[in-house]
C-alpha cells in the first residue's frame, strides 16, 4: 500500500466510525424476540413475498427453467391478494429469456454482472458484460465489487469501477455486492457500504452477497448496512436500498429482517423499492405461512408449485 | 463516527433544505402477543416457616397486587416479631440438627434439584414474576429466571468444594442468615441471597419486598417439591416493620441487606455495637461513558440496556450518560431515534420492552425527580405514544444539558430516566464519574483498549463493563464501593461473606 493509498484507507474509517461486533450481535438477537401475531404477521408475509428478488443462479439454468421462474414470480399462489415478486434474478446470458415473460409487467429483470460471482476477470470484460446485460434487457443490475483491490486498500480502484458500472447502466438500477463473507469484519463491511453509496445513485442498492460463499446475508450483516445507509440518508438525503441475499429460507427469518428495517431505517424502506430479498426457496416458505395463517393448518410442500424441497 | 450527524445537519441548514428524517410510523404495527402460561397463583399466601405454610400469629394480611394494571393478585400474610421470632428458631434448629452437620455433596443435591424443578416450571414462573413485579416478560422469561436458576446450579457447584473457597484456610458457616431483598428482581436477588449461603451450609430467614412477595413464595413450593429439610429456608413476608424485627433479632450472625441506602443507613446504625456480620448492596448512580472513537450505535445500544433495562429499576442502571463533547450530538440523535422503538406497555405483551412501574410510591418518586430535572434547566425528551389507562407507566426519558449540580446527576431515580452530561477530557470523565457518593458500576465505551485498563483503574465503582452493559454471571462478584455498600455477591468472593475464616 503506497503512501496516498495508506491515507485514504485510514479517512475512510475514522470518518464512519468503527463497530463492535458483539454490541451488533446484542442488538440484532433482541429482533429474534419480537413476536409477530394474527395481522402483522400476515402484512409482513405480503410484504416479504412482494419484495422478492426470486433468484436462479446455476451453470445449469436454461430457458425453459427461467420460463418457470418467471411464471412463478408473476403468481406465486392462486390468489389474488398474493402479490407478484419484485424481480427475478439471472444470469446475463438468461436475461432476454427472461424479458420474454415478465416484460411488460411488474416483475423486473435483475442481472448479476461484473463476473459474477468472483469479479476476477479483466475490467473491459466485466463492463462488457454488463452493457450486454443492460442491452438484453435488464431493468436491474447486480454487481460483484472488486474485493481484492477492497482488501488490499485500493479503494479509488473499488469506487471507478463501481462508477464505471453507473455509467454503463443507464436507466437500470444497481445493486452492489459486498460479498460480506470475503471482507470478513464488521468493519469492512460499513466502508465498502460507504464506498459504494458515495457513488452510485438514490434509489439503487448495497447488497450483502452473491449466495456462492459459506456465509451470506445474516441478521448482523444487515444491520450493519441498513445502519450505513441510515447515516448516509441523514447526511446527505441520498436514500439508497438494501438487499440481503442467500441464507434467508425461511418465512420466520425474513419477518426477523424486515423488523430491524422496521425498526432501523422506518416505514419508508418496508417496499421493494428500498429493500429486497435475494432467495428461491423462500419464497413457496412465504407462501406456506399465508396459507397456514388463512386455513390455520399447514400444507404440505407439494401443494405448491416449484417446491424445491423434498417430499 | 464524530462529524457525520453534526455536520449533515449544519449543510443541510446551509443549503437551505430540511433535514432528512427517518420514518417510524405505524405502517406495521405489531399485534398484541400476550404470553398466556398459567401462573398458578392462590389467593392468599401464608409464611413459610420450618417447611410449612403457616398464617401469621396476628392473622392480618395485606394485599399484592398487580403494577400493570393496579387489580388484587393475592393476599399476604404480614409477619409479626413472634413470627420472625419463630422462623429463627427454625432456622437455628435446623442449622444445628440438618443442614450444618450435613457433607457438602448433600446439600448440592438438595440446590440442584431446585435449580432443575425451577427450570421445568419457568414459564409459570416468568409469568408470575411478571404479574407481581411489572417487568416486561422477555426480562422475566429470558434473565431473571434462567439466571435465578444459573445461581443455584453455580453454588451447587460450590456446596462440596468447601476448602478451595479459601485456599489453604478452613471455613465454617456462621448459622443463621437474615436476609432483606428488594423489589427490582425479587426471585434474582433471592438466588443471590440464599443459593451461596445453603452452599456454605447456613440456613436461611428471608423477607422479600412487600410489593413482591409471590414468586418468592412460590419458590418455597419448589422447595418442599425438592425436599429441602424444614427450617433451612424459612420466608418471613411484611413491610420495613418485620424487616426491621428481623435485622434486631438476636439469632442470625449475619445480616444481608439490598435496598436502598437510607434503609441500608437505618440499618446499620440499629445494629452498631452487635457482633452480627454484614453486606450491603445499596443504591447507585452509575457513570456511562462514552468516548468520542466508540463504536456509536453499539454504545447506544449499551445506554438503552443500561438505563431503560427492568424500567430503570436496577441498582447498577446506567444513568449517568457522560459523553465525550465532540460526539454528544450523534449520541443524542442515536438515542432519540432507539428510544422511539421501545415499546412501553402491558408486561406480558411479547414485545413489550419497557413494563409497569414497580408501585405508586416509585412512580411518584420518579415524577418529583423528573419534575425537578425540568425545573432546574435540563432539557427533556419522551418519545410520543399512549400509556395503558389504568396501572403505572413512565415514558423512556432523556435529559440533555445535565451538570453535575443537577438533583437528577446526583440522585438516584430508579426508573427509565437517563441524565446526559458531557467531557472534554479522560480526567475529566473520571472525575466526573467518581463525583457521586455512590460506586455499584460503570461503562466505558472505547475502540481502544489501553484507555480501557486505565479506566477500569481508576473509576470507583465495583463494576465496571467496557464495550457492554448490564452483563451478570453467577461466577463473577458484585458489589460497590463507598455508599452503594459493601461485600460481594456471586463467585468466590461472594462465598466468603457467608463463611468463618477458622485460624
Amino acid at each position: 500500500m503506497n503512501a496516498g493509498q495508506s491515507a485514504s484507507f485510514r479517512r475512510l474509517f475514522d470518518e464512519i466510525g468503527p463497530v463492535d461486533s458483539v454490541g451488533i450481535e446484542e442488538r440484532v438477537a433482541k429482533y429474534a424476540t419480537r413476536s409477530i401475531k394474527k395481522g402483522a404477521k400476515l402484512w409482513g408475509l405480503y410484504r416479504a413475498v412482494s419484495m422478492l428478488d426470486l433468484t436462479t443462479l446455476e451453470g445449469k439454468d436454461t430457458p425453459g427453467k427461467i420460463a418457470s421462474l418467471c411464471q412463478k414470480a408473476l403468481r406465486p399462489l392462486d390468489d389474488p391478494n398474493v402479490p407478484s415478486v419484485a424481480a427475478v434474478c439471472v444470469y446475463p446470458a438468461m436475461v432476454r429469456h427472461a424479458k420474454k415473460h415478465v416484460g411488460g409487467t411488474a416483475v423486473k429483470v435483475a442481472s448479476v454482472a461484473m463476473a459474477f460471482p468472483s469479479g476476477q476477470t479483466p475490467l473491459k470484460t466485466r463492463l462488457a458484460e454488463v452493457k450486454a446485460a443492460v442491452a438484453a434487457g435488464a431493468d436491474e443490475i447486480d454487481m460483484v465489487i472488486n474485493r481484492g483491490a477492497f482488501l488490499a486498500g485500493e479503494f479509488a480502484e473499488v469506487r471507478d469501477e463501481i462508477a464505471a458500472v453507473v455509467e454503463e447502466c443507464g436507466s437500470a438500477a444497481l445493486k452492489v455486492i459486498l460479498e460480506v463473507s470475503e471482507l470478513e469484519t464488521y468493519d469492512n463491511i460499513r466502508a465498502a457500504s460507504f464506498l459504494a453509496m458515495e457513488t452510485i445513485r438514490a434509489g439503487d442498492f448495497i447488497k450483502t452477497s452473491t449466495g456462492k460463499t459459506s456465509l451470506n446475508a445474516t441478521l448482523g450483516n444487515n444491520q450493519v448496512m441498513i445502519e450505513a445507509i441510515r447515516d448516509f440518508y441523514l447526511d446527505t438525503g441520498i436514500a439508497i436500498g438494501m438487499k440481503p441475499a442467500g441464507g434467508i429460507r425461511t418465512a420466520k427469518q425474513a419477518l426477523q429482517f424486515l423488523i430491524a428495517v422496521k425498526e432501523t431505517l422506518g416505514d419508508e424502506w418496508l417496499t421493494n423499492k428500498r429493500y429486497r430479498f435475494g432467495a428461491s426457496s423462500l419464497l413457496n416458505d412465504l407462501l406456506r405461512q399465508i396459507e397456514k395463517e388463512k386455513s390455520g393448518a399447514y400444507q404440505a410442500p407439494y401443494y405448491f408449485s416449484d417446491a424445491a424441497e423434498s417430499y | 463516527m464524530p462529524t457525520l450527524s453534526s455536520a449533515s445537519s449544519k449543510t443541510s441548514a446551509r443549503r437551505g433544505r430540511t433535514a432528512p428524517e427517518l420514518v417510524f410510523g405505524d405502517l406495521w404495527p405489531f399485534d398484541p402477543a400476550p404470553e398466556t402460561a398459567d401462573p398458578k397463583l392462590k389467593a392468599r399466601y401464608d409464611l413459610f416457616i420450618d417447611g410449612k405454610f403457616v398464617a401469621p400469629k396476628s392473622g392480618k394480611y395485606f394485599d399484592s397486587i398487580n403494577p400493570a394494571n393496579e387489580r388484587k393478585l393475592a393476599r399476604i400474610a404480614l409477619a409479626g416479631p413472634s413470627d420472625v421470632d419463630a422462623a429463627c428458631r427454625a432456622a437455628r434448629r435446623a442449622f444445628e440438627k440438618v443442614w450444618g452437620p450435613m457433607p457438602g455433596r448433600e446439600r448440592a443435591k438438595y440446590l440442584f434439584r431446585i435449580a432443575r424443578l425451577l427450570q421445568d416450571r419457568a414459564r409459570e414462573f416468568a409469568v408470575a414474576e411478571t404479574l407481581d413485579g411489572g417487568k416486561p416478560i422477555k426480562e422475566s422469561r429470558d434473565f431473571d429466571v434462567p439466571m435465578t436458576a444459573a445461581h443455584f446450579f453455580y453454588h451447587a457447584g460450590w456446596a462440596d468444594k468447601l476448602e478451595y473457597v479459601a485456599p489453604g484456610r478452613q471455613v465454617a458457616p456462621l448459622g443463621v442468615v437474615a436476609q432483606v431483598i428488594p423489589w427490582n428482581f425479587p426471585l434474582l436477588m433471592l438466588a443471590w441471597k440464599i443459593a451461596p449461603a445453603l452452599a456454605m451450609g447456613n440456613c436461611v430467614v428471608l423477607k422479600p419486598a412487600e410489593t413482591t412477595s409471590i414468586t418468592c413464595l412460590k419458590l418455597a413450593e419448589i422447595f418442599q417439591d425438592a425436599g429441602l429439610p424444614p427450617g433451612v429456608v424459612n420466608f418471613v413476608t411484611g413491610a420495613g416493620e418485620t424487616g426491621a424485627a428481623l435485622m434486631s433479632h438476636p439469632i442470625p450472625a449475619k445480616i444481608a441487606f439490598t435496598g436502598s441506602t437510607a434503609v441500608g443507613k437505618t440499618i446499620l446504625r440499629a445494629l452498631a455495637g452487635t457482633d452480627k456480620r454484614m453486606t450491603m448492596e445499596l443504591g447507585g448512580k452509575a457513570a456511562n461513558i462514552v468516548f468520542d472513537d466508540a463504536p456509536l450505535d453499539q454504545a447506544v445500544e449499551g445506554i438503552v440496556n443500561g438505563i431503560f433495562f427492568n424500567q430503570g429499576h436496577v441498582c447498577c442502571a446506567g444513568s449517568r450518560l457522560l459523553v465525550h463533547e465532540p460526539v454528544t450530538e450523534a449520541v443524542l440523535a442515536r438515542l432519540k431515534h432507539r428510544i422511539r422503538q421501545l415499546k412501553v406497555g402491558d408486561p406480558l405483551d411479547k414485545n413489550t420492552d419497557i413494563g409497569a412501574i414497580n408501585s405508586r410510591e416509585q412512580l411518584k418518586k420518579i415524577r418529583t425527580l423528573v419534575a425537578s430535572g425540568v425545573r432546574e434547566g435540563a432539557t427533556l425528551y419522551q418519545p410520543d405514544g399512549i400509556l395503558p389507562a389504568k396501572g403505572f407507566y413512565f415514558r423512556p426519558t432523556l435529559f440533555s444539558e445535565v451538570t453535575m449540580s443537577h438533583r437528577i446527576a446526583r440522585e438516584e431515580i430508579f426508573g427509565p430516566v437517563l441524565s446526559i452530561l458531557t467531557f472534554r477530557t479522560v480526567d475529566e470523565a473520571i472525575e466526573k464519574a467518581n463525583n457521586t457518593a455512590f460506586g455499584l458500576s460503570a461503562g466505558v465505551w472505547t475502540d481502544k483498549g489501553s484507555r480501557i485498563l486505565k479506566m477500569s483503574t481508576e473509576l470507583k465503582a465495583g463494576v465496571v463493563w467496557a464495550n457492554t452493559y448490564n452483563k451478570f454471571d453467577p461466577a463473577s462478584p458484585f458489589g460497590g464501593y463507598k455508599e452503594s455498600g459493601f461485600g460481594r455477591e456471586g463467585g468466590r468472593q461472594g462465598l466468603l461473606d457467608y463463611v468463618i475464616l477458622k485460624p
